[in-house]
């Protein structure tokens, strides 16, 4: 047991990124990306970026890969900073970007040892790292990797990512575009990956992959709304939550969010989830409903979960701002 | 230098990978050393003339058959009014118009002269001046003709004649080909250089790969020479071919020597290299870089005196070559071809071209930021 903990308090003083009041701004400062970042990841950890299309997850990874410059703000990737020393964390870092961006026509393997040379290591040396993840498309090694399929070229992505043993892994949105089942087995190749001391910052516009996070940032239009670990969220941010099901459902959202006492309305999926200003209102909701002739209600408490959480500091922060 | 290595393997393997290019860098200079030269003859044989014969005279008859009985002109129309003949001219039918007024043979004898009229429809600018001066040339000849004939009398003429008979030093026959088919492999080689490194650095722009490498610890100077070094070499070949084509189908060597151009070429390719690699930097998008290499290509090659003399051109105009690389490139490649020139005799084009491989590498590398601001 003593050697683990000695490597870990090890790379504890080294592979944490540090984020502070981070702003970036395109075309000419008229889109900001980012507003006053601050962020930190500690190292070892899992760290989810959750937010929708264009809440600057992207910029944010950009700027902490030394591919952007921020604006203004610093940041530290395992100590060093990302305007003044980026030779050193490309040598330290593994990116993903959202998009595949590997030789389509280079097939798996020459890929592979192509990124591992030009970080002059080879595959043999840390074949360890990737050894999970390659045993399931070696078999198809030679082919072009522009004619694989989604999962294959994430993994290979993922893989070519790992060649070089980053202390840090960068990965924009992993899991855009492939299936609940390579979703699950992606996840559970990152679990693996955190246990060898990696650490780990993933971006994802899907709030259920929040779970797998130690620790998950919320973003929405370049601001963080909220820091910490989801059940501390989930916790903090508890409101009564309701389900409403009807049969209408198009116009039974319109009706709830005309009703007086109602907060909030959103879809999810078959139901309205619904948050009242004051007191829980259930009886005269669902007696306002019956008025405008509503069939087949059925209403019930529901325990709030991240994607709730969400909309509710979306909400207030649209109002703030 | 480990890293250069596997870059410079990585661009062969993807090169060799790529039928398009492959295709392309063969296939260019056969169909492009076929195809111009033949096409591109400033002989103009085809001239279409309308003669408006108003004298109707033995002497107007023979000056028309002279004029047919060269070659150069096919009779479009023989009438008697220009007006008519000038609507011929206006529909395309006919491309010069010879008048002989009502009187010429009587004046011709009468009043030892007489006048004619050539008008030309001067929207092929080209085919308008050669065929006047043909035209004028023949008419010449025939004045010269007549009056020999008048003065056949008294024997020993006092008439004094001067001939002129010219001869083309280099190029004893004016062949075409041989003027042609260098320029065209000084474009073949702009072409490889510059066209096919651009798009090869904005296609990594547009795969997103080029992200991919800046994020690993690969040098700029490393990532642009391994682009710019696979394409040097690719042009090297392409000249090479051209060459070989040269001589398999028109049977033109070099008459000056092939290290000279070769020499040449390698600096040349550089500069040429560099344009590719700003274009680049201005391009994101294969389209866009497309676009502006063929724009490039257009200056280049009109600017170049490829298909007209540099020294026909307006003073504004000689100026720019001044500052276009194709042109010190065609005017060597021809001189070595055709004349022989050694390198010593074309040192300055030379030093010429040294500035140009720095000084397009300084702008390109100046403009690829690395890193985006």
């Amino acid at each position: 047991m003593a050697e683990p903990v000695e490597a870990t308090s090890e790379v504890e003083d080294m592979s944490r990124v540090s984020i502070q009041n981070i702003t970036k701004t395109y075309e000419k400062g008229t889109v900001t990306a980012l507003d006053d970042v601050s962020l930190e990841v500690e190292s070892g950890e899992l760290f989810g970026l959750i937010g929708p299309d264009g809440a600057g997850k992207t910029t944010l990874f950009r700027i902490l890969t030394t591919l952007l410059k921020p604006d203004e703000g610093k940041a530290e990737v395992n100590g060093f900073d990302v305007v003044d020393d980026f030779w050193e964390i490309r040598k330290i870092v593994g990116y993903m970007p959202g998009k595949f961006s590997l030789y389509q026509d280079l097939s798996i393997i020459e890929n592979l040892n192509f990124f591992a040379t030009v970080f002059e290591t080879t595959v043999e040396e840390n074949y360890h790292l990737i050894k999970d993840i390659y045993v399931q498309i070696e078999p198809f090694k030679d082919r072009l990797a522009g004619a694989l399929s989604g999962g294959m070229k994430q993994k290979l992505a993922l893989c070519c990512a790992l060649i070089h043993e980053p202390k840090v892994l960068f990965l924009d949105e992993p899991t855009t575009g492939v299936d609940p089942v390579s979703r699950k087995e992606f996840w559970d190749m990152l679990d693996l990956l955190k246990a060898r001391g990696i650490t780990i910052i993933v971006s994802t516009p899907y709030m259920d992959e929040a779970s797998r996070c130690d620790r998950i940032a919320l973003m929405q239009d370049g601001k963080i709304m909220e820091i910490d670990r989801l059940e501390n969220i989930l916790e903090k941010h508890r409101q009564p939550t309701y389900s409403v099901k009807g049969t209408d459902r198009h116009r039974l959202i319109q009706d709830i969010r005309s009703f007086d006492q109602t907060d909030s309305c959103f879809a999810f999926g078959e139901d309205n989830h619904v948050v009242f200003k004051d007191s829980p209102a259930t009886d005269s909701l669902l007696h306002f409903l019956g008025e405008k002739g509503h069939m087949n209600l059925t209403v019930h408490e529901v325990m709030p979960d991240i994607e709730d959480v969400f909309i509710k500091l979306m909400l207030e922060q649209e109002n703030h701002g | 230098m480990n890293t250069l290595k596997y870059l410079l393997q990585k661009e062969f393997k993807q090169i060799f990978r790529n039928p398009t290019i492959l295709r392309l860098i063969f296939m260019m200079p056969v169909i492009q050393l076929i195809l111009i030269p033949l096409a591109a003859d400033y002989e103009i044989k085809q001239i279409n003339i309308s003669v408006v014969d108003q004298d109707h005279s033995p002497y107007s008859n023979r000056l028309t058959q002279k004029l047919l009985s060269t070659g150069y002109f096919q009779l479009a129309e023989y009438g008697n009014s220009y007006q008519e003949s000038l609507k011929a001219v206006g529909e395309g039918d006919s491309d010069i118009i010879l008048t002989i007024p009502p009187d010429f043979e009587k004046q011709l004898i009468k009043e030892d002269g007489a006048k004619l009229h050539l008008a030309a429809d001067a929207v092929n600018g080209i085919k308008a001046g050669l065929g006047t001066a043909y035209a004028s040339q023949i008419i010449a000849d025939f004045n010269r003709e007549v009056r020999e004939e008048w003065v056949q009398f008294p024997r020993f003429s006092p008439l004094p004649l001067v001939e002129i008979t010219s001869a083309g030093w280099y190029n004893p026959h004016i062949s075409y080909y041989l003027f042609m088919v260098p320029g065209i492999l000084a474009i073949l080689v702009t072409m490889v250089g510059s066209f096919l490194a651009a798009l090869n650095i904005v296609a990594e722009k547009e795969a997103g790969t080029i992200e991919q490498i800046n994020v690993t610890p690969v040098k700029k100077w490393q990532f642009i020479l391994g682009k710019l070094l696979p394409f040097w070499v690719l042009g090297m070949v392409s000249i090479t071919l051209g060459m070989v084509v040269s001589f398999i189908v028109y049977s033109i060597l070099p008459v000056g020597s092939f290290f000279t151009i070769y020499v040449f070429s390698a600096v040349y390719l550089l500069g040429v290299l560099g344009i590719g690699l700003l274009v680049s930097t201005f391009a994101d998008t294969q389209q866009q870089a497309t676009l502006f290499a063929f724009f490039f290509m257009m200056i280049f090659i009109l600017l170049g005196g490829l298909y007209t003399p540099i020294e026909s051109m307006p003073n504004w105009a000689q100026w720019l070559t001044k500052i276009n690389p194709p042109a010190y490139f065609i005017e060597v490649i021809r001189a070595v071809y055709i004349k022989g020139s050694t390198f010593k005799d074309l040192l300055p084009d030379f030093g010429m071209m040294i500035a140009f491989a720095i000084g397009f590498n300084w702008l390109a590398v100046r403009n690829y930021r690395k890193r985006s601001a």
